[in-house]
């Protein structure tokens, strides 16, 4: 977090450009099309002012000398091309939108995709408004930027290039006045453009600050509450609300000064052509060639405005663009984190394990300089129950982290049947592990969902049988719906022990052949305990377990109690051992009828 | 959207200023026509030409073009000002809203929608007032000044601007009234996809050790498609605006040139004045365009702010609800329990609760009294009734039924933050917040020196936690204590709620991810705080049995009230939780 980039360098802009190219590149055959549309919509466009020009020039006859059937011819021809002219545009703008939600789609797919192989090193140290803020928020930004540019970037330049041509062709003096005069537009608008990106780049980070302080006082609001910080906890959303404030009123202001400033160049360009065309047209009078009418004159006046507005939009697009190139870096630098440790092409996979898990050395550490685990070595039998205890903080969680292969160990190896789990793929290694964790997770959705997640073609009577054995049961069945209870995010309405209850359930029926059990009963009162510690046991037999636990009789029940202090075992024994060995587990021990 | 206004009220002198300079601008701009008309039938006019005169209205041209810039700029301005302010000042009184919410809300409209309201939506209703301040006056005295120009002109063209204008509207708006709800509907389903978002970060272990990436992955491509399909649906439908007015337009301008034609043929009108009734009517179209972009992104920033605005008012709905519920318990109390009200320090006067929206109550007949620093523990099984019961004392959740009283007051007719600040709460949820261990400890008294600092912490067990880390007091914390272990977190949590000493101290069973020693040396040294009124959630009896009154609660009743002595001779339900943990401590014993 503490290194998010201030602005983005040149370079970056151009990749971040050529990767949002990589995404639309598979609606290559609609960008065609579209593409194509924008050239017709462009071409009949600029047919309209010549035909108001030439009907203009039938009305200089003047009084009573009007040929109207060439006015009537005219009208009809306006009229066919303003028609197919609505119709390539709906058909162009449906193109585009099209493309970008769809290139906004496969961006948020990717971006999904990409999270599910992200090292947990790295989801543990992003905030998580931060992500969903880039996912969601900036994706969303991205769109409203591409879809812009599409419609008015295409249609904007061709539009140039034609009113050109068709302007070449009545007077190249003319012409080359509105050429060398228009660029100014562009300048002014390419530095408003260069000094805004600043602003838009600390309005998102400001932002992104913001959501995640709303989603931590939202999320814990009721602490907040009982400890009536709500005036402070709105102070310091107040301040942080104030400065998005500066930061968007820089942005919005600057970025705002493009259109007036650009439309000021085009009323130069519009005045210079009535000067100089009235000077041509005077000229062609008196020579008598009619080289330059009236008509033709309204025509290009027409066309100076036609030829200057696509100048401004580009102008205010680019802008835009800018805006959505911030986010869309922002968005790809998520895409593009390392992801985990790819696995070898010769990965093991591991079937149903018989359960000898071995550590050899294990060395490990969060923080660079700040070693954790030194030296660990531990070699469990199938079916052994190796119970952790310790003082909070001394490294027992991390354990869980190493064997599950959320992070990678530095030093040493762990194997399991003999085989070094980094030569395991990680699906085989995690689906031989039944793990409950300390902190409850549930997703939206309804409780048999919740329940399934280890084995989705569970049958009622199996999912019922695991309720059962897990003591769920009794609390689902009075649910409004039952097992088709749907509950909100994160548990929403279920207790803690209830949420509890019910990851043991989704343990409970699929059964892996080794198991982690991570203070996973702490939540739930002692009555129901005994019958889950019952049905623990039942479940353990036979099954490699790791326990960190605080509960006595599990620990007593365990075939090695691993002792850990500051990352290390500093004991290793059965109950009993330990005891008689009077160290800081009797200690510990002994403690619990201190008082 | 009206009670959105009152957003903008701070900014009254800007939201009318913006667009009233903008209406200079277009005023400027409808002069435009006139003069042009002038250069070709006063310039041009034929075996009457005037140089010099052309060269006049050319500069003119260019003062209207300067004048109209500085009018811009300055509209710009006042418009950012007002729609930026106007943003700051919502998204504030959002967020103070949202901390009004009770909990039982919270939980229905979820995290992430809130999070949506904030930020995507409030972003959207910023530009839209941007816009609107910008074009939404401009727009129309365009169209209509165009026409009122026309008029001046010709009333029998200018009749075509009277047909053109109202079909135009009827399409614009009609486009708007018609995809305003599918655009909600798309916005729904964003908040879906952003729900799913988090869930996959918050559950990232469990998904990958049921190794479920690829289901979550298709559920989330799917409702993403879903997304996708209702986006394209309405985009294709709000298309239409831009083609519809084009064919009107240049329809009119066909009609134009035909009444032109007649009108020239018969003398009444000039060529130059054809030219500029023309223009007028392309001056309409350029308008239109952009009204047409307005109004999306006005249905956009309404339907934002419809959602808005419905957080700010559900607030509203919830608390009135409690308003009336306050009511009526006070009145009950005043009835029967005025004497019952001052027998002790707090008296649980047959207090009841039952949440918002749930059928059954979750707490009946609460009715016990509890003397000034005593200490109560409350045990009983999940789903209980154990964290209600404490919530009852903050207020959290104020009783449904009957009454709870603190020295002879009624819970709810105190001051809820002063209420508050007497009570220390360590929840359930061993949660810190972004900042340093200071900002957190400081929760429980703003201006607690480090020495009450360290005092709580050496209570809470954490001293040893906080002289681990870097900068001890001045230690970063990150966002939910991510960078401190379950059970640090909840020692600290502790302390947090020591800091000051309250007079009353809930803990909510809050040392369950202490280990047994750290539990023991905890209570060992809460009980040595002799001033506080002490209450113990825990499933353990360990952690109650010392306590001077015990509660056993079954199923939202009271099973049992008395000592660890007490409740072992007559209650059934603690005896058998008791007998769960000590079980076979006795039997060593015995044996």
């Amino acid at each position: 977090m503490a290194d998010k980039k201030k602005s983005l360098p040149k370079g970056e802009t151009k990749k971040t450009i050529g990767k949002i190219f990589r995404y639309i590149k598979r609606y290559i055959p609609i960008l065609i099309i579209s593409i194509l549309l924008a050239g017709v919509i462009v071409v009949l466009t600029l047919m309209i002012p010549v035909l108001t020009g030439n009907a203009v020039d039938l009305l200089l006859a003047g009084k009573g000398n009007i040929d109207f059937d060439a006015v009537f011819a005219v009208m009809i021809q306006i009229g066919v091309i303003m028609l197919a002219t609505a119709l390539a545009q709906w058909i162009m703008n449906t193109c585009n939108n099209h493309i970008t939600y769809h290139v906004v789609k496969d961006i948020r797919n990717d971006a999904m995709k990409k999270m599910q192989v992200l090292p947990l090193s790295y989801l543990d140290r992003q905030a998580t408004g931060d992500i969903v803020s880039r996912i969601v928020a900036d994706v969303d930004t991205f769109a409203d930027g591409l879809l812009m540019g599409f419609t008015q970037l295409f249609t904007g330049v061709l539009t140039i290039i034609g009113t050109l041509v068709f302007m070449l062709r009545t007077s190249w003096v003319v012409t080359i006045v509105v050429v060398v005069v228009t660029p100014l537009s562009f300048f002014v608008a390419k530095f408003i453009a260069t000094h805004t990106h600043d602003f838009f780049q600390k309005q998102s980070k400001v932002r992104a600050e913001q959501t995640a302080l709303i989603e931590e006082m939202v999320g814990n609001q009721k602490i907040v509450k009982a400890f009536s910080r709500e005036d402070d906890v709105q102070e310091q959303f107040d301040e942080i609300n104030d400065r998005l404030h500066d930061a968007s009123l820089k942005a919005v202001f600057y970025s705002s000064l493009v259109n007036p400033s650009t439309r000021f160049v085009n009323s130069i360009v519009y005045a210079l052509v009535a000067v100089l065309g009235g000077f041509y047209v005077i000229k062609s009078m008196s020579d008598g060639t009619a080289a330059f009418t009236v008509g033709e004159l309204t025509c290009f006046l027409a066309y100076a405005n036609q030829y200057t507005k696509p100048f401004n939009e580009i102008t205010g697009v680019i802008t835009e663009l800018q805006n959505a190139i911030v986010c869309a870096s922002r968005i790809f630098e998520f895409i593009e984190t390392d992801a985990e440790v790819a696995e070898a092409e010769d990965a093991h996979v591991l079937e149903k394990a018989v359960g000898n898990v071995k550590l050899d050395k294990v060395e490990f550490r969060y923080v660079p300089d700040k070693p954790l685990i030194k030296n660990f070595s531990l070699d469990v039998q199938p079916g052994k129950r190796v119970a952790i205890v310790g003082p909070t903080g001394c490294g027992k969680t991390t354990v869980i982290n190493l064997l599950m292969r959320f992070y990678d160990v530095d030093e040493g190896t762990i194997s399991v049947d003999g085989y070094d789990i980094e030569k395991l793929t990680r699906h085989s290694l995690r689906s031989n592990y039944g793990m409950v964790l300390q902190e409850t997770w549930l997703k939206a959705g309804t409780i048999r969902e919740n329940i399934v997640m280890g084995k989705p073609d569970a049958t009622d009577e199996e999912i019922v049988k695991a309720a059962k054995a897990a003591h769920s049961h009794g609390f689902i069945k009075r649910l409004p719906n039952g097992y088709d209870t749907v509950i909100g995010e994160d548990g929403g309405m279920l207790s803690q022990g209830q949420k509890q209850l019910l990851c043991i359930t989704r343990l409970m029926l699929c059964l892996p052949p080794m198991l982690i059990l991570d203070e996973a009963t702490s939540s739930i009162d002692t009555r129901t305990e005994i019958h889950i510690q019952n049905a623990f046991a039942t479940m353990m037999k036979g099954r490699t377990s790791f326990i960190v636990a605080h509960r006595l009789s599990t620990i007593k029940e365990a075939d090695i109690i691993l002792v850990m202090k500051d990352g290390n075992i500093i004991e290793q024994g059965n109950h009993e051992s330990l005891l008689a060995q009077g160290g800081f587990y009797s200690e510990l021990y002994n403690s619990q009828f201190a008082i | 959207m009206k009670d959105l206004l009152k957003f903008l009220k701070a900014y009254t002198k800007e939201s009318v200023l913006a667009p009233l300079f903008k209406l200079l601008e277009a005023v400027f701009e409808l002069f435009v026509p006139i003069v042009v008309a002038n250069i070709i039938d006063k310039g041009l006019a034929e075996g009457n030409t005037n140089m010099p005169y052309i060269i006049r209205m050319g500069l003119i041209l260019l003062g209207l073009a300067l004048v109209g810039m500085v009018a811009a700029i300055t509209a710009q301005f006042f418009a950012a000002k007002a729609a930026v302010g106007f943003s700051a000042g919502l998204r504030s009184a959002l967020f103070a809203n949202i901390q009004r919410l009770d909990y039982t809300s919270l939980d229905k409209v979820g995290t992430s929608t809130l999070i949506t309201r904030m930020t995507s939506d409030v972003n959207q209703l910023q530009n839209g007032v941007n816009m609107v301040l910008r074009l939404f006056l401009r727009s129309p005295i365009v169209v209509f000044g165009a026409m009122i120009m026309a008029f001046t002109i010709d009333v029998k063209a200018a009749l075509i601007f009277v047909c053109a204008i109202p079909l135009l509207a009827i399409i614009v708006f009609g486009i708007m009234l018609i995809s305003m709800p599918l655009f909600k509907k798309v916005q729904g389903g964003l908040d879906k996809v952003l729900g799913h978002t988090r869930e996959n970060l918050t559950g990232v272990r469990v998904i990958r050790a049921f190794n479920l990436q690829n289901s979550e992955l298709s559920t989330f491509e799917e409702e993403n498609k879903k997304l996708t399909k209702m986006q394209t649906h309405v985009g294709r439908f709000s298309a239409l605006t831009n083609p519809l007015t084009y064919v009107i337009v240049n329809g009119a301008i066909i009609a134009l040139i035909y009444v032109g034609a007649v009108r020239v043929n018969s003398g009444a009108l000039t060529q130059g004045q054809v030219v500029a009734i023309i223009n007028y009517m392309n001056q309409i179209l350029v308008e239109l365009v952009k009204l047409a972009n307005l109004i999306v992104l006005m249905t956009k920033a309404a339907a934002c702010g419809d959602r808005v605005n419905k957080v700010l008012k559900m607030d509203n709905g919830a608390r009135e609800a409690y308003g009336v519920a306050t009511n009526e318990s006070s009145n009950v109390a005043g009835g029967k329990a005025s004497d019952r009200a001052n027998s002790a320090y707090m008296v649980f006067d047959h207090a009841g609760l039952t949440y918002d929206g749930a059928g059954d109550a979750t707490l009946t007949d609460m009715d016990f009294t509890v003397e000034k620093g005593q200490t109560v523990g409350i045990i009983g099984g999940t789903g209980s009734g154990k964290s209600s019961l404490v919530n009852l004392i903050p207020a959290l959740y104020p009783a449904t039924e009957g009454a709870v009283y603190l020295e002879g007051e009624n819970l709810l007719q105190i001051d809820s933050g002063r209420l508050r600040e007497k009570i220390g709460i360590v929840p359930q949820k061993a949660v810190l917040f972004k900042g340093t261990i200071r900002s957190n400890l400081l929760w429980g008294k703003k201006d607690a020196t480090d020495e009450e600092l360290w005092k709580a912490l050496e209570i809470a067990q954490a001293t040893e936690v906080v002289k681990g880390k870097d900068g001890e007091l001045d230690a970063e914390v990150e966002q939910n204590g991510r960078n401190f272990s379950g059970g640090q977190r909840q020692r600290l949590t502790i302390a947090r709620a020591l800091v000051g000493m309250p007079e009353i101290l809930i803990l909510d069973d809050s040392a369950s991810a202490l280990d047994y020693a750290t539990d023991a040396k905890l209570r060992k040294a809460l009980s040595e705080i002799k001033d506080s009124t002490v209450f113990i959630v825990s499933q353990r009896a360990s952690s109650v049995k010392n306590a001077d009154k015990i509660i056993v609660l079954d199923d939202g009743k009271i099973v049992g009230i008395g000592t660890n002595d007490e409740l072992l001779k007559n209650c059934e339900i603690y005896q058998e939780i008791y007998y769960s943990q000590y079980q076979k401590e006795n039997e060593r014993e015995g044996a």
